[in-house]
């Protein structure tokens, strides 16, 4: 629409411009025509910038790829089917690091993800008008929050808080699931989940309210009208219509909690270990590279390593894109927000 | 009372008593939520403030075993490297959301690139930070700033492209046409109204991506790799705030524990005023230019 008030302004412009007169903007217009060569140089800028997005994706895949030419061709997909971890005589297989990220994630959701609904069920239809602002604004704060302060936090007072606390608790009441067998250190899978579930808290439940909000309220009144309580209301009138965005809402929390790196990596306890216990140290796929990729002397080391990072990348992608689909079909057309 | 009346009447009463029983849920969940951050928030700000003193903004860090030191080093590595990715993150991001908003409108191209920058946002840091050291840090067979602002600024490009194109749709289309129709050529009209309208949350949206990468540490741990002295060069290690604190936070010394405290206390606040400032200044919109 743009271009043709554009075609039709100039045309007009022309014969005008003929004229020689005093007038700036007939002055101004006459000099119209220089610009043609301007507009062109200026939008293919603007495309080769975002080209460039392309550009770092691919960029990202096959620096990756060729790093871990070593690893590929040594292992092949056997790599992630096997579990030894060994350094000194060169043998590497990523189950380990594959069972820790599932592990900690799927916990991570489970414990986040009722929360995160909860929080946005009050925040959308349940919480009083001037309680509604505050709480959005702590939650989207704590997203902010970065990951290495998370884990500050986690070691000095969750680590004691599992050890002395929470896991003594688990112990007593469901030490018969044999989930919580042997020695309860502080760090393990538990904890890291739970740092998990903490910092993916946020990121799910305010795009799960953006989700509901989008929800148009004739939907609600609609259901209201039909003798509903609010519970039906939501039930029938909100979740129904936008269950697809908040999977997705719930996917971006797994893309996350899948490649979170530093606070995992200082209480999950750092050993490549496959243990039913969640009191049992382990690794993720992004901890074992953050904690070992300084360490990594030998090329095959190295390349074993960066493999576990093109898994990584290859996963999260895949996940984010499944969740962005998810996500685009509920609040396309809903009002744009700044995150 | 017949069957149906009755029953009828138990149904009610089953839906009313759900109907409470998930109100309750729902708020007991946010109560449950709220509280703990709260908690994380406050703990944070009371460790860091006792931590804290005028030596920890001036002095750099003492050897192990020695009382004292500070962060002063990777308070300005911190700020080399954010500039670095700021210089490379803001021009690209910007750019890529003019071509969105201006010239890409409907068009599948468009799309894509939308998608794939969303997709980017997620890609997990340390994958960022593995990528640039198989690029730069091998290359040049050292760490580097260079690399860490590299790292940091490819990560600043999709947040900052997203919300320019956003803040750009809200532009109304009768302030373009206004330009065009005054001869105005369109790189004009992108630059002198579009952007300069948009400005205020383009600018929240620059602040929001420096946030979110100030705090990253996962991208710099191979390629800023940290530093205990003062170097101000480019081609060198250098310190980092959220490095530091890492590092100090999983030290065995009481010392160092206490530093990182402090570290993440003003890690928090510079984050947070940066957000918040920006936040009131383009409400007030003091920012507000063009229109």
């Amino acid at each position: 629409m743009l271009s043709t008030v554009a075609a039709a302004v100039t045309p007009a412009a022309a014969p005008q411009a003929g004229n020689a007169a005093a007038s700036p903007i007939r002055d101004f217009l006459s000099r119209r025509g220089s610009g043609r060569l301007a507009d062109a140089s200026f939008a293919a800028i603007m495309l080769v910038c975002a080209l460039s997005i392309f550009a770092i994706v691919l960029f990202i895949l096959s620096i990756l790829i060729v790093r871990s030419h070593l690893s590929l061709a040594q292992f092949g997909w056997s790599f992630f089917t096997r579990s030894a971890w060994d350094p000194v005589s060169g043998d590497f297989g990523a189950l380990p690091f594959i069972f820790g990220t599932l592990a900690t994630s799927f916990l991570a959701l489970l414990m986040a993800v009722p929360l995160a609904l909860g929080v946005a069920i009050f925040l959308t239809e349940l919480c009083p008008q001037p309680l509604r602002a505050p709480i959005s604004f702590l939650t989207e704060l704590l997203a902010a929050i970065p990951s290495v302060v998370y884990g500050l936090w986690a070691v000095f007072v969750l680590i004691p808080l599992v050890r002395d606390v929470i896991g003594p608790f688990l112990v007593k009441f469901f030490g018969w699931t044999t989930l919580f067998d042997g020695t309860n250190f502080g760090v393990g899978l538990l904890t890291a989940s739970i740092i998990l579930a903490i910092m993916i808290l946020p990121i799910i439940s305010s795009l799960t309210r953006d989700i509901m909000t989008a929800v148009p309220n004739s939907q609600r009144e609609a259901v209201l009208a039909l003798g509903a309580t609010r519970w039906e209301m939501i039930r029938i009138g909100v979740l129904r219509n936008s269950r697809i965005g908040i999977v997705g809402a719930i996917m971006l929390g797994l893309g996350r909690a899948l490649g979170e790196t530093m606070a995992v990596t200082m209480v999950i306890g750092n050993h490549p270990n496959i243990s039913k216990s969640l009191f049992a140290p382990a690794n993720t796929l992004a901890s074992v590279i953050a904690g070992e990729f300084s360490e990594a002397t030998s090329d095959i080391y190295l390349s074993a390593l960066i493999e576990i990072g093109l898994a990584l990348f290859l996963v999260t992608i895949v996940v984010n894109a499944i969740a962005r689909l998810m996500v685009w079909a509920v609040t396309r057309n809903a009002p744009a927000r700044v995150q | 009372m017949d069957f149906q009346t009755r029953s009828m009447r138990l149904n009610n009463a089953r839906r009313k008593v759900t109907n409470y029983l998930v109100s309750g849920l729902s708020i007991l969940a946010t109560i449950i939520v709220i509280v703990p951050l709260i908690a994380i928030l406050f703990y944070l700000i009371y460790k860091g403030a006792s931590s804290l003193n005028l030596a920890f903004f001036t002095h750099i860090p003492a050897p192990v075993g020695e009382e004292g030191g500070g962060m002063a080093n990777s308070i300005v590595g911190s700020g080399i490297i954010l500039l670095l990715a700021s210089l490379m993150g803001v021009p690209i991001g910007i750019a890529a959301g003019v071509y969105l908003a201006e010239f890409g409108r409907g068009k599948a191209l468009a799309t894509a690139v939308r998608f794939t920058a969303d997709v980017l946002n997620g890609v997990p840091s340390i994958v960022m930070g593995i990528s640039i050291y198989s690029l730069i840090v091998i290359q040049q067979k050292h760490f580097s700033a260079l690399a860490g602002g590299v790292a940091l600024g490819i990560m600043m490009i999709p947040t900052i492209t997203r919300t320019t194109e956003e803040m750009l749709a809200t532009v109304p289309h009768a302030i373009r046409e206004a330009a065009l129709g005054l001869g105005v050529p369109k790189w004009r009209t992108a630059i002198s109204v579009s952007l300069r309208t948009a400005s205020p949350g383009i600018i929240t949206g620059c602040m929001l991506a420096f946030a979110r990468v100030a705090g990253e540490t996962a991208p710099l741990l191979f390629t800023a790799f940290g530093n205990q002295f003062w170097s101000l060069k480019l081609n060198e290690p250098i310190a980092a705030l959220p490095l530091q604190i890492y590092v100090y936070a999983i030290s065995p010394y009481d010392e160092w524990h206490r530093l990182a405290w402090a570290g993440a206390l003003v890690l928090i606040v510079m984050i947070m005023v940066s957000v918040t400032l920006v936040r009131i200044v383009a409400n007030r919109g003091v920012l507000k230019g063009g229109s």
